[in-house]
């Protein structure tokens, strides 16, 4: 097969498997080999298209022609190869972590979801794999409206509130300040095309290229940038598997992705890094991850303050992207990778905690490392990953923004990014610390009963937390891999 | 008429008077027949006779250029003359192509909604309001404008009171009211103009029209035209006849006029604002759809807004034709290329997407009996193939990319950033109208997939022969959103030929 026939297939597995989710919904073990087999088959498909990137291939496919210039195309290059190797190798640990939790819970409307999230990684892909910002666009718009009945699962009023304000604000960016922002640059350059050295130097400057800058980076809701983070809280309303693939991986991470994609593809980091009126950016990043670490400290409710903490953690990436220069870009890629297998990994473990013992507020979970000793060991392990401790993967991200903000000429970043680390250590170290040292509620002097989160979601956290572990060995590999998306020929 | 000897020959020369003809014989003849589905299946039969030959003139034009047909072959400008280039073979081609995709559609809202004794005078009212339309849009003589929208109208009265609603009687007086207001206005416009030239043939207008162009009287004639016409296609303020009239009648009644009615109108429009006022020096600095264009940016802001608030589904259809009449009217005022080629594109477009819509909603009420959003309940699980169509085309109707509303916006967006800080401002204001078409689409959406059906009543789904024209019409939003090389380049193609540009 050719690589662009893989290209097209990524696309189209996971709406095969969602067509076959749909026909064997009535059989819910059939349904489950279904989605585990896809996403499988669908892993597989993506990484086969990894060594030809690797080699320096940019493959490329046009479905469409809509209008002279205006295409539906998708164009592999190193940055969306790895998103769509993550979300789709993601995919595969969550099924099964899913398969644990839904039945778990005794969930409703069990095909439903399994169907939305097949056509949500689809989407996905279609970010990943998008050649231009129309076709990124469109995907960006179907990745939102397929979460929606995820996020609105449960019905219940409060679902209802979380959903509106979840669809409400992205839809209202993405129409009100993207598309204002894509008819923009086609107005200014006559291409929507991602070029590596970007579309725009020359075209746009001053006031305007800080103000196309603020379309687009408050156009991605996605990124939740403050001010507009709040759908991302509202979001976890949804069951666990849906915040911890969606809404620590898939959602929020197209949404940092795009914001490098334009950045590097559009904008070009010549443009970024000479324009001062574009370092607004790096200010409200940096509010942003300091301001979004602190409301997290306030949370008790878990799945709450780890939804705040991604906030703060997709600022990393914005950051690093903002910065202007290579080892910035690269460290912000990194962190993409970085973050989903640490965050992944607390959401994991924080549905497991209300699979088995129904609980969500911290301040309930006394002594829950006795009850769950796998559990929250990885916990830890996640934990210990989004501070950026090594040897896990979470540090060489923070380790190479830290170098990028030095090469910028923005020292002080240094330190932000050294409080904010310490701020996680003040938001997440609690959690393991409390739950191993401390007694559980109403126990005795005697042994506890050790009670675990089904097998498969088990499974699925420690698959997880030995990930975060492996990648602290690959940085270097992933580094080559994405530096060549910050040299201006795109390194061929 | 001609005598040549090969009989193929003649009717392929014959095909400017066919086109209106062939319908406006076979009315008289539909009231003749009683027998059942006998008036349909021949309405259907003339309809796709009728969609045969726009179809033909179409390519005619687009490989021969304009035709010139002598009507009774007395020349032009003493006879009529029926002129044919590429933007009314484009509008003749919509006209005819809804009629015969409307009418497989109709059999089965008609039998419910129309009194059984009055189905041929149904249908032969649905064949003369077809033949009108083409008319209007075929002829090149401005007082044949006027009969033809008289046909037109008269027989539109009728279609809109033929449903079993009462309320449909006032709706059609309203109509009738404003209707020959605006007649009355046009032909006020056109007698001033024969007055002033001598002449009735379009072509010979624009001619003649230099000379005597720096009148009050020519000013006159163009504002009376202006006005009457706006009032046919119901741009905001003249727009209250509309929701009314689409609500009451039958649901076949309101695919078929909302796609059409309104497009011969602004194609009438553009008629007179180019082709006849196109080159006078005096109307450059007053021209008249620039003059419209405030109005055109009320009516999409208005007729989207109001369609937030409706609670009868035709209704909020209604009022979102509105916000898309000042769309197309939008592109026109705008001007260029790119702003013609948007208003023009967009008759296509939204006559697609609407009939589709006006198609999902008729099938929901043949089924629920109701149009009341709270009716609709649960129909995502119980008319699922009729609520997916229905959001799809919903998607064209917001301008989602891979959907035609999709290039009728970009059109309209690119040409309206020609014009600056207030062009600017419109492209701005496009967008805030398509995201309060976002609200009202996902209204539906909500009602219909997150709330659970009523379990008083079985629902079905609709019948095949309301459910194969809903999709082809849906699928046909989504494939010309791709593949835009038909009605993109013929909606430039006529944009060009308008301004004069040869390209």
């Amino acid at each position: 097969m050719s690589i662009e026939t893989h290209i097209q297939l990524a696309l189209l597995i996971p709406i095969i498997g969602l067509v076959g989710i749909v026909l064997t919904g009535r059989s819910p073990n059939l349904r489950e080999a279904v989605t585990l087999i896809t996403a499988t088959a669908n892993a597989i498909n993506v990484w086969s298209i990894f060594p030809a990137i690797q080699a320096g291939a940019r493959p490329s496919v046009t479905l469409f022609e809509l209008l002279p210039g205006l295409t539906i195309n998708f164009t592999v290059e190193p940055l969306g190869m790895m998103f769509a190797a993550i979300a789709s190798t993601l995919w595969i640990v969550n099924s099964i972590y899913s398969i644990g939790y839904m039945r778990g819970n005794k969930e409703t409307n069990q095909t439903r979801f399994y169907a939305c999230f097949a056509l949500s990684i689809s989407a996905a892909i279609g970010i990943a794999f998008a050649g231009n910002l129309l076709t990124l666009f469109i995907f960006y718009e179907i990745l939102t409206l397929s979460t929606y009945p995820l996020v609105t699962h449960k019905g219940n009023e409060d679902a209802k509130r979380g959903g509106r304000t979840y669809l409400g604000i992205l839809i209202a960016t993405s129409i009100g300040l993207q598309l204002p922002a894509i008819i923009w640059t086609w107005n200014l350059t006559g291409t929507l095309d991602f070029v590596p050295g970007g579309t725009l130097a020359g075209k746009v400057q001053g006031l305007s290229a800080g103000l196309l800058l603020a379309l687009y980076m408050y156009g991605v809701g996605k990124a939740a940038l403050m001010p507009i983070h709040k759908w991302l809280p509202a979001a976890m309303v949804a069951p666990t598997p849906v915040s911890a693939l969606l809404h620590a991986v898939a959602v929020v991470k197209a949404g940092v992705f795009t914001v490098i994609k334009i950045i590097v593809y559009v904008f070009g980091l010549e443009l970024i890094s000479t324009e001062s009126a574009t370092n607004w950016l790096i200010y409200v990043a940096a509010i942003t991850l300091t301001l979004a670490s602190l409301i997290a400290m306030n949370q008790d409710n878990l799945k709450r303050r780890l939804a705040y903490s991604t906030i703060s953690q997709l600022s990393y990436v914005i950051l690093g992207a903002a910065l202007g220069t290579a080892m910035g870009v690269v460290g912000g890629g990194m962190h993409i990778a970085m973050h989903a297998a640490g965050k992944i990994t607390l959401f994991f473990c924080a549905g497991a905690i209300y699979v088995a013992l129904h609980k969500t507020e911290i301040s309930d979970m006394k002594g829950i490392g006795r009850i769950m000793p796998v559990t929250m060991f990885c916990f830890m392990i996640g934990a210990l990953s989004v501070i950026g401790i090594p040897p896990l993967g979470g540090s060489w991200s923070k380790f190479l923004l830290m170098v990028g903000a030095a090469d910028a000429g923005f020292q002080f970043i240094i330190g932000v990014l050294i409080l904010s680390s310490l701020l996680n250590v003040a938001y997440l170290m609690p959690i393991p610390l409390r739950g191993f040292l401390l007694k559980p509620a109403g126990a005795g002097d005697g042994p506890v009963r050790v009670q675990e989160a089904p097998l498969a979601c088990v499974i699925a956290i420690c698959i997880t937390a030995t990930l975060t572990f492996v990648l602290f060995f690959l940085a270097q590999d992933i580094f080559d891999f994405l530096l060549p998306i910050t040299v201006a020929g795109g390194g061929q | 008429m001609s005598t040549a000897a090969n009989a193929g020959f003649s009717l392929l020369a014959n095909l400017p008077a066919l086109q209106v003809v062939v319908p406006m014989v076979a009315a008289p003849i539909c009231t003749f027949l009683r027998f059942r589905n006998g008036p349909w299946a021949f309405a259907l039969l003339v309809s796709a006779a009728t969609f045969w030959i726009a179809a033909t003139l179409l390519m005619q034009v687009l490989s021969g250029g304009v035709i010139s047909y002598e009507m009774g072959g007395w020349a032009p400008p003493v006879g009529i003359e029926y002129r044919v280039d590429e933007i009314n073979a484009f509008v003749l081609l919509i006209v005819s192509g809804i009629s015969l995709i409307a009418l497989p559609y109709a059999l089965r809202s008609v039998e419910r909604e129309v009194p059984r004794d009055k189905h041929h005078l149904f249908y032969a009212a649905w064949l003369l309001c077809l033949c009108g339309m083409l008319g209007i849009t075929i002829t090149g003589d401005a007082f044949n404008i006027f009969v033809f929208l008289e046909i037109s109208s008269l027989s539109t009265y009728m279609l809109l009171a033929s449903g079993r609603d009462p309320r449909a009687l006032t709706a059609a007086f309203q109509y009738l009211v404003l209707g020959t207001l605006g007649a009355t206005f046009i032909l006020i416009g056109v007698g001033l103009l024969y007055i002033m030239t001598g002449t009735l043939n379009i072509a010979d207008l624009a001619d003649r029209l230099g000379p005597v162009s720096d009148t009050t009287s020519v000013r006159a004639a163009a504002a009376f035209l202006t006005v009457g016409i706006a009032l046919k296609f119901a741009l905001f303020p003249a727009h209250f006849w509309l929701p009314n009239g689409y609500t009451y009648s039958p649901s076949a009644v309101g695919v078929f006029l909302s796609a059409t009615a309104t497009k011969v109108s602004i194609y009438v429009l553009l008629r007179f604002q180019f082709t006849v006022f196109g080159d006078i020096p005096a109307f450059a600095e007053l021209d008249f759809a620039t003059l419209l264009l405030p109005f055109a940016v009320v009516a999409f802001l208005v007729g989207s807004t109001v369609a937030i608030f409706q609670t009868d589904l035709k209704r909020l259809l209604a009022w979102s034709s509105i916000a898309q009449i000042g769309y197309m009217v939008a592109g026109i005022g705008l001007g260029g290329v790119d702003g013609l080629t948007a208003g023009i594109v967009h008759l296509f477009n939204h006559a697609i997407t609407k009939a589709a819509l006006f198609m999902a909603a008729g099938a929901i009420f043949l089924r629920v009996g109701s149009m009341h959003i709270d009716k609709l309940a649960g129909i995502g699980k119980t008319m699922p193939l009729t609520t997916l169509a229905f959001v799809l085309a919903g998607l064209s109707l917001i301008g989602v990319p891979t959907t035609v509303g999709f290039i009728s916006k970009w059109y309209l967006i690119l040409a309206a950033l020609q014009h600056g800080a207030i062009g600017y401002a419109i492209a701005a204001l496009v967008l805030a109208s398509s995201l309060l078409a976002v609200i009202y689409v996902w209204r539906i959406v909500e009602v219909a997939y997150f709330r659970e059906p009523a379990t008083d009543r079985e629902v079905a789904e609709a019948p095949l022969s309301m459910l194969l024209p809903l999709w082809a019409l849906t699928i046909g939003c989504f494939y010309f959103g791709l593949e835009t090389g038909y009605s993109v380049d013929i909606a430039r193609a006529a944009a060009q030929s308008l301004l004069g540009i040869t390209p």
